[in-house]
């Protein structure tokens, strides 16, 4: 967890935290694209776990997590991929995926298992805030691992300060009533949403995610947090992108950044 | 003592394991289904629409050719004469009323075989609400009866294409879609599953079969308990129903009748309460298929609305605890219940409902036992499936 500390008091603005599916497009890409993600400057890696039934993602995603699972990715195979290439990268590591997963794995062997790789944050985002905390609070301690708990629109003011008091790291600020990968221009309301999230003066620092996919959305999220999160449009780029699965990483990434 | 806690478990199971996203909606109807289910004027409206739209009480009739053959007394609750075919509609109508209640504007859903999809259009075009039922791509191909019905309803059926195409990702469709629109759209869900509270909210407004069951079995045998209650079990809207005023009534057995496909250890089967593992499925702890790394399977049955990889934690925690003893019945079995029963009392059962009638070849009663089952729903929409394997 030190290393997503470090990152959030290191860097103040324009954080950039990048989203994929493990075992997508192939197998074996897990150390390829962490490498290209961290060698590119991303501030952030936010690692998916491909699951059968992901409820809270879009079409792009739940397609590239169906690809991974016929590739043969696997939560236990995941942990092997990660092990080997944190030897090489500094970069905080985010894992993502559902309850389910960390349960069938077992909860305290899942958690153990994170901090052995360096995984440095949890964003799981079916368990509920309350099951956390009085089940899961100290075992997430003990393996000093960020829990990441999302906002929306619609969350009350007093369960936000109650958000920002479990979690550790950073909250995830979820950008509209919406599933993961609709990309459309930050409207009025969003603007207004994030001013007054940020407003609040909340301990941790806030990244935006959904919905954003270019140079643009990025940098009008970041004028109202200390950075965005994109999963969808990255996705996407790997799809349509050569064979050079570092040259499309790279390309992509200072897209966002310099348009 | 079966119960309810106020975080919505049935002892393990139940629970809500659901994004933040979702978190205000499922709240909202947490903190207000209780009291406006006990509400005077929601119960008036509830009961007259369950009377004079519905046709409750729906009969309980004594098959006397039923239970010659099986030398024993044998009541079928009649949900099959409920309007629209089956009994999806009590839940349907509670949960419409529940969102005129909530100010929404817009209803979504999902099925399965179409019947809660049938059921939901209908309640929809009473109270002239648009509707969105997301339904399996595959399913859409093999239930084209219900779609056509559904859209004759005005409603429109959305396609579920990602995953298996089938009940569980018209569920996860939903889902997705209510995440998208938070604010004016309730989800009515046709089955004892989901977050809390709406396996709860779901079996109370079901809790009518059971209702009616004990008075009319009071005036046709002086006694208001059955020795047994039989009722098929896919998430187990039905079943929760028939068993609800009987669950803490230690005398009363009941049979929660699962779809075991070609055999439960075929790798085609719906057997949930065997070849399910604990875990989560759309926001509900429960038992449900899956494989080591936790993704959930899809199960098979030639019954489209027993085919769920779930089953709602009120029967998971019944089946586990022994409250409740889980029956298992192929496809063949439920089609040869479904033609005997068509010839010997003349009713043409859902293939669902099927699977509970050929639970009376798999378990012990006495000559003496006076059992009901719960006859669901009618056989008009597998009309096609029955004549296919008739030969």
């Amino acid at each position: 967890m030190s290393r997503l500390k470090n990152t959030f008091s290191n860097k103040k603005a324009n954080l950039l935290n990048v989203y994929f599916t493990a075992g997508f497009p192939a197998l074996e890409d897990t150390e390829t694209i962490i490498r290209s993600l961290a060698e590119s400057g991303v501030d952030v890696i936010e690692v998916g776990m491909p699951y059968s039934d992901p409820m809270a993602d879009g079409p792009t995603i739940q397609q590239s997590g169906m690809k991974a699972l016929e590739n043969g990715m696997s939560v236990s195979v995941l942990f092997d991929q990660l092990k080997k290439i944190r030897k090489e990268v500094e970069t905080p590591l985010i894992l993502m995926g559902y309850f389910n997963q960390m349960m069938q794995f077992g909860e305290t062997d899942f958690l153990a298992r994170c901090q052995e790789v360096g995984i440095d944050g949890l964003i799981l985002p079916d368990l509920p805030l309350s099951v956390y905390e009085n089940e899961y609070q100290d075992l997430f301690k003990q393996y000093d691992l960020a829990p990441i708990f999302l906002i929306t629109p619609q969350t009350s003011e007093e369960r936000i300060r109650k958000i920002d008091q479990l979690s550790q790291g950073f909250i995830y600020v979820v950008s509209s009533a919406a599933i993961t990968g609709n990309s459309k221009e930050i409207s009025p309301e969003q603007v207004a949403y994030f001013e007054r999230i940020e407003k609040m003066n909340l301990r941790l620092p806030r990244m935006i995610g959904f919905g954003i996919s270019d140079h643009q959305s990025f940098s009008t999220a970041c004028q109202y947090a200390d950075g965005a999160i994109i999963g969808s449009a990255f996705i996407r780029a790997l799809e349509n992108g050569n064979d050079d699965l570092n040259h499309t990483i790279k390309t992509f990434v200072k897209g966002i950044r310099n348009n | 003592m079966i119960s309810i806690s106020e975080e919505g478990y049935y002892g393990r199971f139940g629970g809500a394991f659901i994004p933040e996203m979702l978190h205000p909606n499922v709240e909202e109807i947490r903190k207000t289904y209780v009291e406006m289910i006990q509400d005077e004027v929601f119960q008036k409206q509830f009961r007259q629409l369950l009377r004079d739209y519905v046709g409750r009480p729906t009969p309980l009739f004594l098959a006397e050719r039923l239970s010659e053959k099986y030398q024993t007394n044998i009541y079928l609750k009649r949900e099959d004469l409920c309007h629209t075919g089956a009994h999806k509609v009590n839940n349907t109508i509670g949960q419409i009323l529940l969102a005129q209640r909530l100010g929404k504007k817009r209803i979504i859903a999902e099925t399965g075989a179409g019947q809660h999809g049938v059921a939901t259009a209908t309640v929809c075009a009473l109270m002239g609400l648009p509707c969105v039922v997301y339904m399996g791509a595959v399913d859409i191909e093999r239930q084209q009866p219900n779609v056509s019905r559904m859209k004759m309803l005005g409603a429109e059926v959305r396609p579920a294409t990602s995953g298996s195409q089938t009940l569980k990702d018209a569920t996860n469709e939903a889902i997705r879609d209510w995440i998208n629109h938070p604010e004016d759209t309730h989800y009515i869900i046709g089955s004892v599953v989901g977050p809390h509270p709406y396996p709860d909210m779901v079996a109370r407004f079901q809790s009518v079969i059971s209702e009616e069951i004990k008075w009319q079995l009071e005036a046709a045998t002086g006694k208001s308990n059955p020795d047994l209650i039989i009722a098929c079990v896919g998430g187990g809207s039905n079943a929760a129903g028939a068993f609800y005023h009987y669950l803490n009534e230690k005398e009363v057995r009941l049979i929660a009748v699962e779809a075991s496909g070609l055999g439960v250890d075929s790798g085609e089967s719906a057997a949930t309460s065997v070849l399910g593992t604990e875990g989560i499925i759309h926001g509900s702890r429960t038992l449900l298929m899956q494989t080591p790394d936790g993704q959930i399977i899809e199960p098979y049955s030639i019954s489209a609305g027993l085919d769920y990889p779930g089953i709602g934690p009120m029967h998971a925690h019944l089946i586990q605890s022994g409250r409740a003893e889980a029956v298992h019945i192929t496809d063949q079995e439920a089609l040869n219940a479904a033609y005997d029963l068509s010839k010997r009392e003349g009713i043409i059962p859902a293939l669902e409902t099927a699977h509970a009638f050929a639970a009376l070849d798999k378990i012990e009663y006495k000559k003496t036992d006076v059992i009901v089952i719960n006859l669901s729903g009618r056989g008009d929409k597998d009309l096609d499936t029955y004549i296919k394997h008739l030969g």
